[in-house]
């Protein structure tokens, strides 16, 4: 043991990278490096599209050309490799690498695959393995363009409205308005504790898809509960309840909210994810009859 | 039983179960006095099913006890048996509340009334010291206690707990974490603000007190303890409420009062004192010795190997090596020469002049936390810019200091005896410049902890290391044109003063003309404009502010503040600009920074006309960043929450590059204008966590992270000191599946931490639970690539910087796009 401390001790650190680091800017995914993942894309796709408009091909531009080649090549290479996110992403390796910049590649080589596919295609489309792969492809970006817009949307609204309060503090909070509405509605009249008892058996995170994406929750038994009691609250007990039906439903509302942009942030990854696997499927199926029928 | 004992041993800690033990073992008459019904009432207090560790692992055990790691129980069962079956005298409840008389015929009183006679005396009673007492009518009512073991034990219960520190509160939190246990909790404080308590607890209790769970009495004094019931005193006058138990956590009072009672001299003033010991542990009190946590060894097996030694010297076994001789011996190996350990401690002790004042006894203390190496002529010993908290001192030869970072010819010497790198150690940061040895060399390299350590317990060390640390600092701070003698005048019109947090140094407006460095803690620069206090800069350790007015004559243009608890050395003016007279190249010096820094200011109030609103911003958001540590910290992650989306890989990386635990806590922290502080070591200037660890586990690291090594003992003292709640007890997990047999086959918990259930249940299942000790975050010193949760963030929305770096208007305001 004391041999493995004095190993630590003696390590030689990396001081002087340590203070750069420390002095970093800040910058975003999207603008990382002065954007130079975009303007990496920018050439790509004016590249492509410049040797699209210039290199003779006969009879006309397709997949089979020499060029159509080397843009397939391209094309799929970028494929495989801006899969490779999804591993990346979970293999927290050593190394002077960081998912932002993997990311800031990431979109920007994404979007120029329109372009180096496109013209792969030289617009020739039919009702066969060789489109279905581009339609995939292209529902892949389309999805992933949706996920960048909530990418730069939605964080502010996510900090405001946890405004400061973490996960288990939420929880935490609503569970402690339980324990005191289920105390509150003892001396209360047996429909009047009906409701509020209904109001406490929901469960709270058994929420439908439907209604974690809107936020909606037409059914919830605290406002039904809330309404009720708002309606008539005629003695001291059912003010400190109808009080108390008020926080929950503030604090329901916090927790659903923050469910509601979690679940914005994340489901395009439910398409964008599964899509990447069939698209990959197609693209093999793809290379394969060409390379078959060849 | 004998009227008068040889030996009488107060306290049945580690240190005097085995003195107690030794001594029946050579037949020597004793007794054992013990507070309390059991033995060994710390170890007893600990945590059930704790895991005691047997640090440091290369020293020999010297005990008619047995002990190593295991379970808490365990040890204690084995102590209680061989304790019996070594027929050792032991009397509890004993209480000793004064030693009279002197040696060959002390009179020992106890509580009860009791008198022993003893011929010696070995004190051993640790340093937990006694609980305060409530201060009422009823104050030794049986439904008091003072400790809270297991929160979980009470139902139904009307429990109040008296206290508003951090103890008090976690009890109350406790008591009323279960809502099954049905209690009924209230609080008391005696002021209408927590102020003692760590910022979270306080907004838990506060969470909890909203919530219906904790009764909050602010204000309120207990005024009488009855049965069932409890007497308050209010603002507005006396409440009865019913009480079935109360447990009183209004601190404790420190023993020192009690041995200095009983003769013995402390070795100074300063609260990390300990009594001044011979080598045989003897006091200034002939025939009274100190051994143990209270002698300044924590560690339960110096504290066994003490309780043994005493007994021996007692015995007349004068020559008796020090069970930590091996390991000396082992450190002092590679120096040149045939000199023995006693041999090499003299010459430390005679050569060096801070150490000239210690006992032998002190000598080995502090080369057991210490290094000693040899260099030959020329090689280098510390580089400028290397980071470095330990000071070394020279004990034979000389070394010499590149003083010009462009030219290494230009040199200064440092002669035998003296010390360097004591900036490092002051201030927690960088070397100041590269040291060579100018001939072979025998240095002591002094770790942070011994050399504070040297400081707080002989004084003499203490202001020999200050005023160097003063002049070392002049001259590296305003660069190569001076030497010594040059700032001779000014080092000793120094004063050094403590500034608490908030508290106003130069106040703008003001025409005093004196100049200050900040040697600990750092500061902030506002200005007023249009009535409101703008955030102008930071000021790390290491900076000189005030200059302004010394050289222009004119009054105070900005207000200088303490960003936190910090120390300054103050300047008069006129020395200083007697010094800018002689030395022209310090007055350009000085005039080039100022400029500078007035660049910076008219920057920040030009755009204050124009961009009112991000001035505010920047300003605000400044100043909430210091109220959250920044100012004491030197590498602190924040999260931009305009770009954080919430995956939490953050915190799934920092688990899976640190054996399967996170040392951050995403959401929890203080957030304003969408700038978050989360939970995560600020690896502090000087870190709080360091100051009470026994086995000195937490140490400063090459790249200047703060972290803690193998020899944890997991008691928890770091977690309770650190204000920011960033270091968590656990237990190493067991390892997980890879990451493809996740990927492919849904083999384990996946990325990131492992829920608590599956860690315990496969552990449970392989059969090798592991201790619990503390983790922080090492800020992946080690890592090639640097910090895992920075890398991990696909937004850009995590980073990890220095204050002085980022408390700026470029980065704060319109770096944030
Ligand atoms: C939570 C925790 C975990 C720890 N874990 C470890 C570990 O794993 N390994 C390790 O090596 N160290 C550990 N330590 C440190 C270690 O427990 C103590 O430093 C050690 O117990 C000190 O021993 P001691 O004999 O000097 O005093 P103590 O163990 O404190 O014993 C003093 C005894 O004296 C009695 N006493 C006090 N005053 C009087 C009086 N006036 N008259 C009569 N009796 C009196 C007390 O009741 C007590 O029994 C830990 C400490 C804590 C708090
Ligand atoms: C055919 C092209 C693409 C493929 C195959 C692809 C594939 C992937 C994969 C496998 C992931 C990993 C998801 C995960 O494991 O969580 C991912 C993430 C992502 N993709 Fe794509 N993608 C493509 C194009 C795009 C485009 C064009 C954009 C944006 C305009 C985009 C934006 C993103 C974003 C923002 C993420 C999430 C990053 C994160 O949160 O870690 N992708 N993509
Ligand atoms: S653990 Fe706490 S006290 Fe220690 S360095 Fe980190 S933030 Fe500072
Ligand atoms: S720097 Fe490393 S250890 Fe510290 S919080 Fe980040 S990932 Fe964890
Ligand atoms: S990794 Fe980045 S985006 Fe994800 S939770 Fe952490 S800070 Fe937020």
């Amino acid at each position: 043991m004391a041999s493995k401390a004095q190993s630590k001790s003696a390590r030689k650190g990396n001081f002087a990278f340590n203070e750069k680091r420390r002095n970093t800017d800040h910058s975003s995914f999207l603008t990382h490096k002065g954007f130079l993942w975009m303007w990496i894309a920018l050439i790509l796709s004016g590249a492509s599209i410049y040797g699209y408009m210039t290199i003779e091909v006969e009879p006309r531009h397709n997949g089979g050309s020499w060029f159509g080649y080397t843009l397939g090549t391209i094309g799929a290479l970028l494929i495989l490799w801006l899969t490779m996110l999804g591993v990346r992403k979970r293999r927290m390796s050593a190394g002077h690498w960081s998912l932002k910049a993997w990311t800031s590649a990431h979109v920007y080589l994404g979007l120029a695959l329109v372009v180096v596919g496109t013209l792969h295609t030289g617009f020739q489309f039919g009702w066969n393995i060789h489109t279905l792969a581009y339609g995939l492809m292209l529902f892949v970006i389309v999805s992933g363009i949706y996920g960048i817009t909530v990418y730069a949307s939605l964080p502010r609204a996510l900090s405001n409205n946890r405004n400061e309060m973490t996960r288990g503090e939420m929880v935490e909070a609503l569970a402690a308005l339980d324990r005191q509405l289920e105390s509150a509605a003892q001396p209360l009249a047996r429909a009047n504790s009906d409701r509020v008892i209904a109001a406490l058996k929901a469960d709270v995170f058994s929420a439908g898809f439907t209604a974690r994406l809107t936020g909606a929750y037409p059914l919830c038994a605290t406002s039904r509960a809330f309404a009720a009691f708002s309606k008539g609250a005629n003695d001291e007990a059912q003010e400190r309840v109808l009080t108390l039906l008020e926080r929950r439903k503030d604090q329901l509302g916090q927790i659903r909210r923050q469910m509601r942009l979690k679940a914005l942030l994340e489901v395009w990854l439910f398409i964008h994810i599964p899509t990447t696997i069939a698209l990959i499927a197609a693209l093999t199926a793809h290379i394969v009859s060409v390379f078959y029928y060849w | 039983m004998p009227d008068l004992y040889r030996v009488a041993i107060v306290g049945s800690g580690p240190a005097g179960l085995s003195a107690a033990a030794h001594a029946a073992a050579l037949g020597m008459t004793h007794v054992l006095l013990e507070k309390t019904d059991h033995l060994s009432d710390t170890i007893f207090k600990y945590q059930k099913g704790k895991h005691v560790m047997a640090t440091p692992s290369n020293l020999v055990l010297r005990s008619d006890l047995d002990f190593d790691a295991g379970k808490r129980e365990f040890i204690l069962d084995t102590w209680n048996r061989q304790i019996e079956e070594g027929k050792v005298n032991v009397r509890f409840d004993a209480e000793v509340v004064e030693i009279a008389g002197s040696i060959g015929a002390f009179e020992i009183k106890l509580k009860n009334g009791d008198t022993v006679q003893a011929e010696s005396v070995v004190m051993s009673i640790g340093t937990q010291g006694n609980p305060n007492m409530l201060r009422c009518p009823g104050s030794d009512h049986k439904m008091i206690q003072y400790q809270l073991d297991d929160p979980g034990e009470y139902v139904d219960e009307h429990i109040t707990v008296i206290g508003s520190g951090d103890a008090g509160i976690e009890n109350a939190l406790g008591l009323a974490a279960d809502e099954a246990q049905r209690n009924i909790v209230s609080i008391l404080n005696r002021n209408a603000e927590f102020a003692r308590a760590k910022a979270a607890n306080v907004a838990l209790l506060e969470e909890a007190e909203a919530n219906g769970r904790i009764f909050v009495r602010r204000e309120t004094n207990p005024a009488e303890v009855k049965d069932g019931e409890l007497v308050l005193e209010t603002r507005d006058g006396t409440e009865t409420i019913p009480c079935d138990r109360i447990i009183a956590r209004t601190g404790s009072q420190a023993p020192r009062k009690f041995v200095e009672s009983c003769g013995i001299d402390f070795t100074s003033e300063d609260r990390a004192a300990f009594p001044q010991l011979t080598p045989s542990f003897e006091t200034t009190q002939a025939g009274v010795h100190v051994i143990g946590a209270l002698a300044g060894y924590p560690l339960i097996k110096h504290c066994m190997n003490q309780g043994y030694d005493v007994i021996e010297f007692l015995n007349g076994n004068l020559d008796l090596k020090p069970a930590d001789e091996p390991i000396l011996a082992e450190k002092f190996a590679a120096l040149p020469g045939t000199r023995s350990v006693e041999e090499w401690l003299e010459v430390f002790n005679k050569n060096i002049v801070i150490l000239e004042e210690l006992s032998p006894l002190q000598m080995r203390e502090l080369m057991l936390d210490s290094d000693v190496r040899h260099y030959g002529m020329g090689d280098v010993i510390f580089v400028r810019n290397d980071p470095g908290s330990s000071m070394f001192a020279i004990a034979e030869g000389s070394v010499e200091v590149e003083v010009n970072p462009d030219d290494a010819s230009i040199t200064v010497p440092i002669e035998q005896g003296t010390i360097f790198g004591e900036v490092g150690l002051i201030s927690g940061r960088k070397r100041g410049a590269t040291i060579k040895a100018a001939e072979p060399t025998t240095v002591i390299e002094l770790s942070r902890g011994a050399a504070l350590k040297l400081i707080a317990t002989v004084p003499a060390a203490g202001r020999a290391v200050n005023r160097i640390t003063i002049e070392r600092q002049l001259l590296q701070m305003f660069g190569s044109g001076l030497n010594k003698d040059d700032v001779a005048e000014l080092v000793e019109a120094a004063e050094l003063v403590d500034v608490p947090s908030g508290k106003t140094v130069i106040e703008e407006g003001a025409d005093d003309k004196d100049i200050y460095v900040i040697q600990r803690g750092s500061m902030i620069v506002e200005k007023d404009i249009g009535g409101k206090p703008v955030f102008l800069s930071y000021l790390p350790a290491g900076s000189y502010f005030g200059e302004m007015a010394v050289i222009d004559g004119s009054a105070r243009t900005a207000t200088v503040k303490a960003a936190i608890k910090a120390q300054v050395v103050r300047f008069p003016g006129e020395v200083f600009t007697a010094l800018m007279e002689r030395k022209p190249q310090l007055r350009e010096r000085t005039m080039e920074d100022m400029a500078s820094r007035r660049e910076v200011n008219e920057f920040i109030e030009g755009q204050k006309d124009s961009f009112s609103g991000a001035v505010d911003m920047y300003s605000q958001t400044a100043q909430f960043l210091v109220d959250n540590g920044l100012g004491e910290a030197t590498d602190v992650l924040l999260i931009d929450e305009k770009l954080c989306v919430g995956c939490d890989n953050c915190e799934k990386a920092c688990a899976d590059s640190h054996e399967g635990l996170s040392r951050l806590d995403r959401e929890a922290g203080r957030t304003y204008a969408h700038l978050h502080v989360p939970t995560s070591c600020r690896h502090c200037e000087h870190p709080h966590c360091m100051a009470d660890c026994p086995p000195n586990a937490i140490k400063r690291g090459p790249d200047g992270e703060v972290f803690i090594d193998e020899t944890c003992i997991g008691c928890g003292n770091c977690q309770r000191n650190c204000p920011y709640g960033v270091i968590r007890m656990d237990a190493k997990p067991p390892k997980k599946p890879s990451l493809l047999s996740w990927l492919l086959f849904g083999a384990g918990p996946g990325p990131g931490e492992a829920s608590y259930d599956w860690r315990s249940k496969k552990s449970a299942k392989e059969g090798a639970t592991q201790p619990k000790t503390a983790i922080k975050c090492d800020m992946c010193a080690g890592i090639k690539g640097g910090p895992a949760c920075v890398r991990a963030c696909p937004t850009g929305a995590a980073i990890r910087v220095a204050p002085e770096k980022f408390l700026t208007f470029t980065k704060l305001v319109e770096g944030a796009d």
